[in-house]
């Protein structure tokens, strides 16, 4: 038996000044990506759901059962609650090696040592970690403890899998290969995972929905090309102020799933997202004799004032969103319906592994 | 022990070349050296002053005797068995006064700490009018089970432990405060009771916290005078540790006097170098 919603939450905390009212729902096998600024309650709601955070109103039902409900005064405890968590700095025990890291949750669950070593023993060779299970810690580089961080959360099998900022502690080379791979595991996990970060991209690549909090509210909510196509403030629109396109790179040219290619100048191969800025989109009556090998023939939508440039959103073969200048706008007579040729310099593009 | 103590100006030279580098623009004026170099002789003399009116020749004789090693004998039974109580009732006492809150939290941390500062004698008649055998538990221990405490060496402990305690809770208290509560979270998360939390995460990182207050409450223990004498009494073989043993000695044979004191600088020093190569990695 499958409930609708695997997770169904109304989060609902009172802490003086601040105030979280944020519902959330998701189905079993989706990612939700909590995304907003500093200071929004991010936070606080991944406490609220791992149990270590108590709700002042609402209610947690996760697979139908409810494991929170302030009316009933029913408050499951964090060690009772099959939900495992990523924190934001890992919080690997120093003292265990990696091996019993991720033995630790087996167990508190009953299992005896050499049980729970031999359990957690896959999870860590299946996150490519085989030769690191007796390395403490401190020996680990910051993408090995993720990992670390990732199998023991993942090898209580929890039915709510929460990651807390789980790329923020990376460096910026590391954070690309852990991000692709953090994405596979989250693809392959077949329960509910709700992740808070506060960098768009991440949340775009790891997440299949988004939930955009500001002040403690809920101000969007969408799949990530959604997002980013309509943006609802401020905030989220130069928060996602990118065209993102997922397919199949083969060198310099990334393939998407309707066959349209896409020139980068970034090389490789396999699954891969492809990304620009609004502002990288060139505007055109006539055909492009340029060196831009990325052009399309594209519908205005729509167009909107988006601080001092002119966001003008774009149908047809590539969807897109395109920033322009208000002359230059002008000089183009754009109007919904008009029919324009769209440019990319691939240089202007950014591919990455999916 | 050299008869010839270093003057001024000839350590100099040999140190200069190592620290010159370093602390060359320190220059230390006379008025904080002068009164430095008292303080320093004021805590060293003594000690070498015990070192050269050791009987050395009658030493062999005077620590072969029964006394001796059955002072010494109870004396570390005693610190050990008070450091082991200590942590028994110390580390969780610690804990709570760390990692909860409570009405009057502040308050008790003070009486916790208050046997630092006490004189060691006012805690022996405490303990005496508490456990003594007309004291408040202690007539109720006689006549319920037949347990009398006082002038017994479970007395000796009791009044090791009563003045050592603080200084373990001190320690761990510390060592607590400087954890990250937020593995204690983490382990609550992977299904982690409070117990097994702190049992499996915060004791092993509060180790070093542990025996760096286990060795200090046990040298403190090793050393009690006023509170063992006055609650446990003076029963040679029975509740006489080393201390007591010293001061007696002292009124009859000083020479033995200074023989057991030797013996008490050399755990002394034991320990602290122990303490040092363990617990405290000194720059």
């Amino acid at each position: 038996m499958t409930p609708p919603h695997a997770l169904d939450a109304h989060l609902r905390i009172d802490r003086g000044t601040f105030r979280l009212d944020l519902p959330l729902t998701a189905a079993p096998g989706e990612v939700v990506a909590l995304l907003g600024p500093n200071g929004a309650g991010k936070s606080t709601a991944l406490r609220a759901l791992a149990g270590l955070l108590p709700l002042t109103e609402g209610h947690l039902h996760l697979d139908g059962t409810a494991l929170e409900d302030p009316a009933t005064g029913l408050h499951t405890p964090a060690e009772s609650r099959p939900v495992g968590v990523v924190f934001q700095d890992y919080l690997l025990f120093p003292h265990l090696s990696a091996l019993d890291n991720v033995a630790f949750g087996l167990r508190c669950r009953g299992a005896d040592k050499k049980t729970s070593r031999a359990q957690a023993r896959p999870w860590l060779e299946r996150l490519g970690l085989a030769e690191y299970t007796e390395s403490k810690p401190r020996a680990l580089s910051g993408g090995q403890a993720q990992r670390v961080a990732l199998a023991r959360a993942l090898a209580v099998r929890p039915r709510l899998l929460l990651l807390d900022e789980p790329l923020a502690a990376l460096d910026a080379r590391t954070r690309l290969e852990v991000r692709a791979q953090l994405r596979r595991h989250l693809a392959e996990f077949e329960a509910v995972a709700v992740l808070v970060t506060h960098d768009p991209l991440d949340a775009m690549v790891l997440a299949d929905r988004l939930v955009v909090i500001e002040g403690g509210q809920v101000v969007q909510t969408g799949t990530p090309s959604e997002i980013a196509r309509h943006p609802r403030t401020d905030y989220i629109a130069r928060l996602v102020g990118l065209n993102l396109y997922q397919g199949t790179a083969d060198g310099h040219t990334v393939t998407l799933a309707d066959g349209q290619k896409l020139a980068t100048t970034d090389e490789l191969t396999g699954p891969a997202f492809v990304a620009f800025p609004p502002a990288a989109v060139a505007l055109h009556r006539t055909r492009p004799e340029s060196s831009a090998r990325n052009a399309w023939q594209l519908e205005v939508a729509g167009l909107d004032l988006h601080g001092d440039q002119i966001r003008v959103d774009l149908t047809g073969e590539l969807p897109l969103t395109a920033d322009l200048t208000p002359a230059a706008a002008a000089e183009l007579d754009l109007a919904p319906g008009t029919m324009v040729w769209a440019s990319v310099k691939a240089a202007q593009t950014r591919a990455y592994p999916a | 022990m050299s008869p010839a103590p270093p003057t001024a100006a000839a350590p100099d030279t040999a140190v200069s070349s190592r620290t010159r580098a370093r602390r060359r623009s320190a220059r230390i004026p006379y008025a904080l050296l002068l009164p430095a170099l008292l303080g320093l002789a004021f805590l060293v003399l003594p000690l070498a002053g015990l070192l050269v009116r050791a009987p050395w020749s009658s030493l062999p004789g005077q620590l072969s005797s029964t006394e001796v090693w059955e002072a010494l004998r109870l004396s570390l039974i005693c610190a050990t068995a008070a450091t082991g109580l200590s942590l028994l009732v110390g580390v969780p006492l610690a804990w709570l006064l760390a990692r909860t809150d409570f009405p009057g939290r502040r308050f008790i941390r003070a009486l916790v700490t208050l046997p630092l500062v006490l004189p060691p004698v006012v805690g022996g008649v405490a303990l005496l009018l508490v456990l003594g055998r007309n004291g408040i538990i202690g007539r109720w221990l006689d006549s319920a089970f037949g347990i009398t405490l006082p002038f017994h060496t479970s007395g000796v402990v009791l009044a090791e432990a009563f003045v050592a305690m603080p200084f373990l809770v001190i320690s761990v208290e510390g060592a607590l405060r400087a954890a990250d509560p937020r593995y204690e979270e983490a382990a609550a998360t992977l299904g982690a009771s409070r117990l097994t939390a702190f049992r499996r995460v915060t004791l092993p990182l509060i180790a070093p916290g542990i025996g760096a207050g286990a060795v200090l409450a046990w040298a403190r223990a090793l050393g009690e005078f006023g509170a063992t004498i006055t609650f446990a009494g003076n029963f040679p073989g029975q509740t006489q540790t080393m201390p007591l043993a010293v001061y007696l000695a002292m009124e009859s044979d000083p020479e033995a006097a200074i023989a057991l004191s030797l013996v008490l600088l050399a755990v002394s020093i034991t320990v602290l170098a122990g303490l040092r190569d363990r617990w405290m990695s000194t720059p």
